[in-house]
């Protein structure tokens, strides 16, 4: 019931893994937080005291996460597609910004296949 | 990887010079096939054309460019759209 960084209440896993679960923090992060606050990666989210939540919600401060950091990764797309930049080309037509091939696969970007007319059965 | 900061930004030559001459008020665009060169900050303002393989493609710098290559800006390939069937019958039958 652990509330950090906003809406983000992680279950009853590890701390260690439950940290991930806000936007702004993987693994690294989550460990390096862990080990500042002093807590032990093994403890439940559920068995944590107030002083630990509070001492974690403190760290997790540090870092630009959720709302700000979604926020300022969108600004700095919108940047790249007002200066038209290749980059800012690329996010505007929704392909591969990385130089990735475009001839087969990047159905990330693409989405799924559009059906063949003249495929055979 | 990334150019070493102690050698700081990459312009031609040849374009500095000319970016240089066009501050001090007299010349309107600068033509330039250097599209590896680094945007600085004397250019914002300026019209730069930047060669695409093919022409000169008009390029009025802003100060968010600032840090990113000419060559960005002037993309290299055009994409003329896949036709569907439909738009194969179309042409073929009007």
């Amino acid at each position: 019931m652990a509330r950090i960084a906003g809406v983000n209440l992680p279950s009853n896993k590890r701390i260690e893994i439950a940290l991930t679960y806000v936007y702004g923090i993987g693994r690294p992060r989550a460990v390096d937080i862990i080990a500042k606050t002093g807590i032990s990666p093994e403890v439940r989210v559920k068995d944590l005291t107030e002083n630990e939540v509070a001492s974690l919600r403190r760290e997790v401060e540090q870092f630009v996460v959720e709302g700000d950091l979604r926020r300022r990764v969108a600004s700095s797309i919108q940047r790249l597609k007002d200066i038209n930049s290749y980059r800012g080309l690329r996010h505007k037509k929704r392909l591969p910004v990385r130089g990735q091939r475009t001839r087969a696969n990047a159905r990330t970007w693409k989405g799924p296949r559009p059906s063949k007319a003249g495929k055979k059965r | 990887m990334g150019r070493s900061t102690k050698k700081g930004p990459y312009v031609c030559a040849s374009l500095l010079e000319k970016v240089q001459r066009a501050k001090r008020g007299d010349s309107r665009e600068i033509k330039t096939w250097s599209r590896t060169s680094m945007v600085t900050p004397e250019m914002v303002g300026l019209i730069i054309r930047v060669h695409n393989g093919k022409l000169h493609l008009p390029v009025s710098i802003v100060e968010n460019m600032v840090g990113h290559k000419l060559g960005e800006f002037a993309p290299t390939r055009t994409f003329r759209s896949h036709g569907g069937m439909k738009k194969k019958k179309a042409a073929g039958l009007t």
